[in-house]
């Protein structure tokens, strides 16, 4: 029996063909990668509405309002890092979203999110439980430094229970790997 | 490296050995041939003073397992050539003549008091003698209990090996339910129902211990086979509970911040091991279950996970990822003990089980993009790839050491499949519905 051949292709490698990866049904975030590269980001002063972000090829408004986290237009409504298989490091492209969100939580002391860990299928399953709570916490580490609080931040690692995309390749593992911020009603 | 599909010897499959018969939830295929497989009879037993109940065949269920096996190749039903009901009427040449090498003949007899007597014989037909019989006195609930038990006296005084049948499996099952629509004219949603299961090891009497909305991990047998320890997402955070299969009563033992996962017991009953993350980072934890004590055995700022014990329950075999990338490592309980690197061959090895002798390892073995069964002898280091993938994960060893479950993917499906210890011969067993993982055999008691 042949085994279909899969390539294993790194998130450098997914930017620099510029494929696109569909886009994320649950929170209708943009997921298709860009071909001109990573974010670009203007200077952000708190509050500010007049500066402009991009990430992934669409421009986004950075505001940190309330409920600028449920604006379709709001840097803030990304609200899923996606990462390389078996690592933890947040990419460059995904560092200042983090950043976005940790400064949205520090201005909002009553805003909480549930940082939730995932990844693929492959492996074994309690390792994937490990690795997506490391995925998890790269992020609440990085939305502290921006001044986010600890009892802001509640983590849960599903590891692989619970994929984004049912699929057996590598357009549905990369969509898999990620850590989602579940903003609290 | 694989190994050649060659003639398959003599092997025992046991545990999630299931049949398919009416009241089975899992079901069985059998994806090699059985080659020199024993021509055996099992004439249906004798019944007196009651009627067999359906789904009490004594001598279908010992059919069933001696097929199972691997070793044996029982004559179907409707090629019986005689039905002898005792030792005196057997005529052993004409067994002969139809190529049968051993007969088994047995009776079921209502005894005054309600129990059941049930006898069996074992004849070797060319040497036209009995070599084996027994008398069970039992409640009539346990009558496929002991019909398993029959087959394990059989297997066992055939082929040497230790017995399997007569005990239990648990696993992890997620079915997607569809939900009507809340309102006219919306969309129905779908969502996923998981259950933790235990069932006969040939799939009968599948009863739910658990289902739950949220996810279940990593179920694992105490060494009475009367516990079963696992995760539970159902508050929101994964926790580990113990829970008793007989009574239903259950137990949280671990509620930690950060993880509670992996689950496991050790041989001698006296700990669980548990990954936790309260400290920092995920490591290696035993509970001691008389005092409830806590201890720490890894403390690395790695992954330290997958803990599996030895059978003395002085040491264990975990998944570490210290040099990178997951590899397994052995380590002791004892204050003090450090961990020794067990692989070292490719750049992912993970989630360990070790034989009930001690003296391999069965684990997820990644290479490229195929994730695969291996085994490793512990003495020489000699590894061994066992199966195909390229999604196998969750070995466990059957109560023998002779088979190896695990879970694996067929056509998109979530399965379990069962291989024998040096690679010759495989099986598939699939849910009629869902999907299936995580597989965990109870000890024979």
């Amino acid at each position: 029996m042949k085994l279909k051949l899969l390539v294993l292709i790194l998130s450098a490698a997914l930017a620099a063909c510029g494929s696109n990866v569909k886009p994320d049904a649950a929170t209708g975030g943009n997921t298709a990668t860009d071909d001109q590269g990573g974010a670009r980001v203007g200077s952000i002063s708190g509050g500010a509405v007049d500066n402009v972000t991009a990430l992934e090829g669409k421009q986004y408004t950075v505001s940190y309002d309330k409920g600028a986290v449920d604006d379709p237009d709001n840097i803030l409504y990304n609200k899923i890092i996606y990462f390389d298989f078996d690592s933890s490091e947040i990419r460059d492209e995904y560092v200042e979203l983090v950043k976005h969100h940790g400064k949205y939580l520090a201005l909002h002391a009553d805003a909480s999110i549930r940082l939730e860990g995932h990844t693929d299928e492959r492996g074994s399953r309690e390792y994937n439980i490990a690795l997506a709570d490391r995925r998890a916490q790269a992020v609440k580490k990085l939305l502290l430094f921006q001044g986010a609080s600890n009892d802001q931040i509640v983590i849960i690692s599903y590891g692989e229970e619970k994929p984004a995309v049912i699929g057996n390749d590598e357009e549905a593992w990369a969509l898999n790997r990620r850590a989602e911020l579940v903003y609290g009603k | 490296m694989l190994l050649k599909k060659n003639v398959i010897r003599w092997l025992v499959l046991l545990g999630a050995l299931l049949s398919m018969p009416a009241l089975a939830v899992l079901k069985i295929d059998i994806t090699e041939g059985m080659e020199g497989a024993v021509p055996i009879a099992v004439v249906p037993f004798v019944w007196r003073g009651a009627k067999m109940p359906a789904n009490a065949d004594v001598s279908a269920i010992v059919a069933s397992d001696l097929a199972r096996s691997g070793h044996f190749a029982p004559l179907p039903a409707r090629d019986l050539i005689a039905r002898p009901t005792s030792p005196d009427n057997i005529d052993f040449a004409t067994w002969r003549i139809a190529g049968v090498d051993h007969l088994v003949i047995g009776s079921v007899r209502l005894l005054a008091d309600q129990q059941l007597q049930v006898q069996f014989r074992l004849f070797d037909v060319l040497k036209a003698e009995q070599s084996l019989g027994y008398s069970f006195n039992i409640k009539a609930s346990h009558l496929r209990s002991v019909a398993h038990r029959i087959s394990d006296y059989i297997v066992e005084h055939l082929t040497g090996l230790s017995p399997a049948f007569d005990s239990r499996i648990s696993y992890v099952t997620t079915q997607q339910q569809v939900q009507p629509a809340a309102k006219p004219g919306g969309k129905p949603a779908t969502r996923t129902v998981y259950k933790l299961q235990v069932a006969d090891t040939d799939g009968f009497n599948p009863q739910t211990l658990l289902a739950s909305p949220e996810p279940i991990m990593s179920p694992d047998w105490s060494p009475d086979g009367r516990q079963l320890v696992y995760v539970s997402f159902e508050a929101g955070q994964p926790q580990v509970f113990v829970h008793d299969i007989f009574t239903g009563a259950r137990q949280k033992i671990t509620d930690f911040k950060g993880l509670n996962s992996a689950p496991k017991w050790s041989p001698d009953g006296q700990y669980i091991a548990v990954t936790l993350s309260k400290d920092g980072n995920p490591d290696i934890y035993i509970l001691r279950l008389a005092d409830k004590t806590l201890r720490r055995l890894t403390r690395h700022w790695s992954i330290d996970t997958e803990a599996s014990w030895m059978p003395d329950s002085r040491s264990l075999v975990f998944t570490s990822s210290r040099s990178g990338k997951p590899q397994i490592y052995k380590i002791g309980i004892a204050p003090g003990s450090r961990p020794s690197r067990l692989t070292f061959d490719g750049n992912y090895n993970a989630n360990a089980a070790v034989s009930p002798d001690g003296k391999s390892i069965a684990f997820v073995h990644g290479e490229g993009n195929a994730f695969r069964i291996a085994t490793m002898q512990l003495e020489d280091r000699a590894m061994q790839v066992l199966t195909d993938g390229p999604l196998d994960e969750s070995p466990e060893y059957a109560p023998n050491g002779s088979m190896i479950i695990y879970a694996a993917r067929l056509k998109r499906r979530a399965v379990l499949a069962a291989v024998s210890a040096d690679g010759r011969h495989k099986q598939t067993l699939a849910l009629e519905e869902g999907e299936v993982r995580e597989p965990a055999w109870a000890p024979v008691q």
